[in-house]
This record gives C-alpha cells, structure tokens and sequence, in this order.
C-alpha cells in the first residue's frame, strides 16, 4: 500500500499539484483510520489530506481513478470480460449485425434505458462494464488512446438515440407540463453523463491493467487549469477560468488600495488623543491617529484585441469583465490599429456574452487595416484621454506587442508613464518569444513600471501578488518630450 | 481523543442528520479524520452551501460548546489571541502605590489582566470546544500566520506569560469563500475539504429535513429546479441557503406544484442579480413556448 501511495504521490507531483512530505506523511497516518475497502472514504482521505486547492481537484480525479482502478468494486467481474473465443463471433456481429450479437446489443440497450430510466447507479456500472467488454473492441498492446475506444462503444450503442427515446416514453402521459418535460431533459441528460463517466472509468480500468499505472497516467495528464495557455485555451477553458478570476479581481483591488492605506501614517489627531487619555487618568498612552483616507484606485486597462490575439483577447476582456465589479473607477479600452472605450460595454450586470458581442460590433477599434498598430493606437489614447491620465491612475496593458514592423511610437509610452502613477504591460507570449520578428517589446518595456509574461492563470496571479510589493521603475525615461498630433 | 458520536464515518453521518445536517460521504469521513488526527478542517466552498453549519452542528454532535471567530480584513491579535487589560493594569499600578516595582510587574502581567480572545479561549478551555474561525480568507495573508501557532501546536505564546498549552484539544474548523488563496503554511496543516453545490437528492433531503411541512413531492420539484437553474451561466448561482429560503416563499404561499408562472414570480428569492433574474424568466418562458408551438 505505502509504495502505491508513494507512487500515487509522485504522479500527483507530476501533474503539478504540490505535495509536501508533511501532507504524505499525513495521508499515509490518515490512511490507518480509513476503511481501504470504501473506495469513496479512501478517495476522500486521500483527497482532503493531498489536495488542498479545489481547481487541483480534477487532476486529482483522474490520477486516482487510473491509480486505484484496480481497486474499483468489480461484482462478477470476471464474468463480465470477453472470453477469447467470442471474439471473433463480436467481430462478425459488427460486421453483419445479426445472430446473437444483436440480440446481445438489445438487452444491453434494455438495461441501459431502465438504469437511466430509475437513475439506478449499479445497473449503470454494470452495463457500462458489459458493454466495454462486448463493443469497445479493446486488443492488448494496441497503442490507441482511451478515447477511441470511448468512441467506439458510445457509437454502437447510440447515446443520442436513447435520450430521444426515453424523452419521448416519458413525455407521453398528457399532464406533463414544459417545465417538466424540461427537467426531465435534463436529469437524463446528467445521466447519460454518468454512463460516459463509467465507460471513461471502465476502459481506464482495462488500459492500466493492459499498460500499466505509470503509463496510462502519462497520457491522461492534463495541465492543470492555472497552467493552461491563454494563448490556446479552448471554449470550456476559458469558461473556467471566468469563474476562477473573479477572487484574483477582488485581490487586485484590495492590492491596489493597500498600496495606498500603507504608503503614508496618517497625521496625529490631537483631539482623539486627548479624549483618549482621559480613560488612563490623562496620560495619553495611546496617541491616535487621523486613518489617512484610502483613495479608489483609478485603473485604465488596455486590450489588444487583433486578430493574433484572439483567445487571449477573450481571457482579457473577461478579466476587464470581473474587474468591473470590483473597481468603481475602471475604464477598459479595446484596440487594434485604432482604440475605442468599451467601459460602457460592461456596466454592473451586463451578461459578458452581451458585452462580448457588443465590444466585436459596436466598439471602433479598426483604424486602418485591422493590423496591430500600437503606435498609432496607444497614440490615439493619448490624444483622447490622455489628459485623464492622473498620478492614482494605474495603466495596464494587455498585448504581444507585435506591431507589423510599424513604427512603435514608443514616445506616447513614455508620455503616459510620466502622466500615470505606474504602467504595467501583460505580455502573452513566452519571454523568449519578445523581440523576435516584428516584436517590439522592449521598446515599450523601457517605459513601463514592470513588464510580465503572462501566458497562464498562475502568472496572472503572480502578478497581482507582485502589486503590493514596491518597486522601482526600470529605466524610465524622464524626457520634456511631448507627443505629436495622432489623428 | 475519540468522542461518543465521532467513532466512525457512518456514526458521523448519522449524528450530524440528528442536528439536521445532512453529509455526504465525503464530508462524513473528512470530519471522522480531523477528529481522530487531530487536525483542523478547512472548508471552502461558495456562499450559502453551509459551511458555517457544518461546524454548529458538529459542535452539537459532540456536545461541545462552539467558540467562533468572525473573521474580518483588519484582524489583529488582540482582536484574535489575546490583550492585557491595561485599564486594570493601571488601576492596580494606582491602587498599590507603595510595593515594588519589580513586585508589581510580576502581579500585573498575570492571567488575571488577561483579556483572552476566541483563539485564546478555545485553548484555554477546561471543556473541549469546538473552535470556528469564519471566513478566513477576509484577513490579511501576515493576520494569517497568527493562527498557525494554534492550529498545529494547539498552544499561544504570550511573550509575559509564557506559552499557553491547550488543556483539551480543541476541534477545528475554518471557513473560507475562496476570494484569495490562503497561505501554504496554513493550508498543510489542515484537512482541505471543498463543499459545492449538493447533488439533486441531497439538495431534496436538505429541504426535508430545514423546511418544515414541505411534502416530499414540491421538494423534489424544488430541488430539480434549482439543479436546473444552476446549469445557467449566473453572476450568482442560488445555493442552498437560497433553494431552502425558496421553499419556505414556496410553502407560505400555499403553492403545492410549481409551474413556470409561480417559479417565474419567485425568482427573486433564488437570485439576487436583476440580470440572472431576467436570463432564467426569459428561458423559462421560451421553453413553455417552444413546446406549444410544437
């Protein structure tokens, strides 16, 4: 058990969660008191005292289902698998479809609309692991991933066909209202989820005992959510990591405003200090004094929204979408070649699909060709609300500062820096990648209070962490320079 | 240090649904190993899905009394461990005028001009308590470290005093709403456990079991329904706090099946956003005509 647990450990290493050996230690001294035969008590052992942050828990999950399944509760389980010389007769039933083999599909298809029908979880599993056995068409030493076999089984038994199915047998009594038709939908829908999740666990089951632990691990980890690329994120992705965001907004705005309340001790308040010491017999123990007044942070944050940018632009405006709610006086800006407030865009309570779609429609952000132009688009910032720019105001900028070999105009960068209290830019790409080809970031990094590479969640964060700590400006020009007319 | 109703997961399961708390497996298990490891727990989930709860209600089950420390930004030790009580500490400087000082240092920083805080008093104790420390998350990262002297050593150093060893060993239990990741030092030495939304059946028995008089059938509906309306992309998904206050409207307006006019009309008691409000009540009425038009 200890050397599973170690290796379980490591795996978990592997796909990025920390463990430190006090929490082994800890799982390994919980597990004496864990009932090992209860798989959801020793998952959840295992769980509380490793993981300790809820996004880690997915990979978690897989890590333990290719860990332990072996260990999954097998009733009959030897019974359920092929023997060999059905083999070729299961092959001749898909070819053909007729004989037994059809009769077999039928009453697997039976048991699977009655268990999705009482929502029985054991007639699930166990029409999950017959018909992983019967058509998924598993051969040993096939390097093929699980998913084509998850395809595979699915695609005989015809999963849409059934939920169709099983809709139109329960929606056939007339005083079944839209609601519940609706409801009905979608707890089969949940269902038939459930089934997949079997047959995903069913054929992990078969691949370690196939391949081995380490080896089906390996092809299943995944990068964990904070580490996936923004730059390549997909739909689902993204959507998590909306959700996920909105603490990191809240710090940034607590970060922003701590800054501030602990720059400066405020002044002594003689009155409070003598109404104070009248408690003590006169003797003012406790000098007060006057809280200086914590000023709302001013944040201006510029998006890159080209073309290059797409995915990341997505990610920033829903950044810029929870941060919305968390600063009074935030004002988002979108820009290619041209730039355009999009603030309105994402007043309290807009949906961010609205918003989304209102910021591609609505917001003037091609200039000229729809090419990154940073040149002309930070100049034409500067031209229209540069004058707003105020010592509290914090600019950010999100971007790859590629700008199709145009002129940088790198002087409007300077010129804001000199304006705003401090100038960040969020660079997307990987810091090897900045400089090379048509990429300019070092002319702007020049102006900037700090530059970050941010290509994941867990850099964002960093960066936000790094808010609060005071740092200098990294050569920062301090010419009388002014810009030119941008128009 | 193993409690009458503490000895197993299942006597944990069944002893919470006596005080009306209904836990699943995981939660069951997670509390079963705090208790026999002495170590703390920490919760984390959304708004509303009970975690503050979990630790009344242990509390309950082990007939200890609870001692809770609301947490807020601007914590401070003395508002957490303990203070001295300076006012008597100089009203006895006043009092006794005539002893040495050397005397009167010794007298004055005895426990007597201690103020003790939740932290404090949880170890200071002669009965075991159940310790809450709510919304941990709300403190500043370096409020935090204070904390750990207590939950890993069950013990406060008062630097006049001395070190304060827990008489009894507290039970632990710390909320948090994830609105910043807490410190690691922290989190190592607690049971992590992450309370979501309840599945549809727990969800029902929840209502059963909170809501006085609700038939098993509405709540089965309620529970469904509000499954249903967590699959919506909200700003604020209704948790369970929210579904049991809906069956209670539910209950008062003597509605005995909910159809889309009355779930349209008591939205706002699930959600607390005008736009999630609009988004469901606009699908729920798409859906109703979707299926007359077919």
């Amino acid at each position: 058990m200890l050397g599973l647990l170690t290796g379980f450990i490591q795996e978990l290493r592997e796909s990025g969660i920390p463990v430190s050996m006090v929490e082994a230690i800890d799982a390994a001294e919980a597990l004496r008191f864990t009932d090992l035969s209860d798989r959801p008590a020793f998952k959840a052992t295992l769980g509380s005292t490793l993981v300790k942050n809820a996004r880690h828990y997915e990979a978690f999950e897989t890590a333990f289902e290719v860990y332990f399944a072996l260990l999954r509760p097998a009733p009959g389980d030897h019974a359920d698998d092929v023997p060999p010389e059905e083999r070729p007769r299961k092959s001749a039933s898909s070819a053909g479809g007729g004989g037994g083999g059809q009769a077999d599909l039928d009453g697997l298809l039976e048991a699977l609309r009655r268990a999705l029908t009482d929502g029985d979880q054991g007639l699930l599993r166990a029409v999950a692991r017959r018909s992983v056995a019967r058509l998924a068409g598993m051969e040993p030493g096939r390097p093929v991933g699980g998913t084509y076999y998850l395809y595979r089984t699915l695609r005989r038994l015809d999963i849409d066909q059934i939920l169709e199915g099983l809709l139109a047998a329960a929606g056939t009594s007339p005083d079944t209202t839209a609601l519940e038709t609706r409801l009905l939908r979608e707890e089969y829908e949940e269902r038939i989820e459930d089934f997949r999740e079997e047959v995903r666990a069913e054929i992990r089951r078969r691949l370690v005992a196939d391949r081995g632990r380490e080896a089906v691990a390996k092809t299943l980890r995944r990068p964990l959510l904070e580490e996936t690329d923004l730059m390549h994120a997909s739909g689902d992705e993204l959507m998590l990591l909306g959700q996920v965001i909105h603490p990191l907004t809240r710090k940034l705005a607590a970060r922003l405003a701590q800054r501030r309340r602990r720059g400066r001790q405020g002044r002594l308040d003689f009155r409070r200090t003598v109404r104070r010491s009248l408690s003590t017999g006169g003797v003012p123990l406790e000098p007060q004094f006057r809280s200086p007044r914590p000023t709302k942070p001013e944040v201006f944050l510029l998006c890159d929204v080209s073309g290059s940018m797409a995915t990341f632009a997505r990610f920033a405006l829903q950044f810029v979408y929870a941060m919305s709610g968390q600063f009074s006086k935030l004002r988002s800006f979108a820009f290619v070649d041209g730039i355009d407030e999009i603030t309105g865009f994402f007043e309290a309570g807009a949906a961010f699909e609205v918003a989304l779609e209102r910021v591609g429609r609505e917001a003037e952000v091609v200039w000229l060709d729809g090419h990154s132009d940073y040149g002309h688009a930070l100049g034409q910032f500067w031209d229209r609300y540069g004058s707003d720019l105020t010592p509290r105001s914090t600019v950010i900028i999100t971007g790859d500062a590629r700008n199709n070999y145009r002129d940088a105009g790198d002087d409007v960068m300077a010129a804001m820096a000199e304006a705003a209290r401090a100038v960040y830019w969020l660079n997307p790409e990987p810091r090897a990648y900045w400089d090379t080809g048509d990429s300019v970031m070092s002319a702007f990094a020049r102006h900037c209070d700090d530059v970050f590479e941010v290509r994941n969640l867990r850099q964002l964060e960093s960066f936000v962490e790094g808010l609060a700590l005071p740092r200098r400006r990294i050569g920062r020009l301090r010419t009388e320079w002014k810009p030119a007319e941008y128009t | 240090m193993t409690e009458t109703g503490l000895h197993s997961p299942a006597a944990v399961q069944a002893g919470l649904r006596r005080f009306d708390y209904l836990a699943d497996d995981r939660i069951a298990q997670v509390v079963f190993l705090a208790d026999r490891l002495g170590k703390p727990i920490l919760v984390e989930g959304p708004a509303g899905v009970g975690k503050t709860e979990l630790a009344k209600a242990l509390a309950a089950l082990a007939g200890r009394r609870l001692i809770r420390l609301q947490c807020y930004e601007g914590l401070d030790e003395s508002k957490a461990l303990y203070e001295w009580n300076y006012k008597k500490q100089l009203l006895r400087i006043q009092a006794d005028r005539s002893s040495a000082w050397s005397q009167l240092e010794e007298d004055i920083f005895t426990e007597d001009f201690l103020l003790p805080r939740p932290l404090l008093e949880a170890i200071r104790s002669s009965e075991p308590v159940v310790l809450l420390i709510d919304e941990v998350d709300r403190v500043e990262v370096e409020t935090e470290a204070l904390m750990l002297e207590v939950l890993s050593d069950f013990q406060v150093s008062i630097p006049e005093l001395g070190t304060v060893v827990a008489a009894t060993q507290p039970l632990v239990v710390l909320t948090s709403n994830n609105t910043r990741e807490l410190s690691e030092a922290l989190k190592r030495r607690c049971l992590f456990l992450h309370i979501g939304y309840p599945s549809v059946e727990r969800e029902k028995e929840i209502l059963l079991a909170r809501v006085e008089g609700l038939d098993e059938q509405l709540a089965d509906q309620i529970a469904r329904l509000v499954r249903s309306v967590r699959n919506f992309q909200l700003k604020k998904p209704p948790s369970v706090s929210e579904s049991i206050d809906w069956a209670r409207t539910l209950l008062a307006l003597g509605v005995e099946e909910v159809d889309e006019e009355t779930a349209r009309g008591t939205l706002h008691v699930l959600l607390k956003y005008q736009n999630d409000i609009d988004k469901v009540s606009r699908d729920l009425s798409s859906t109703a005509s979707d299926i007359a038009g077919t």
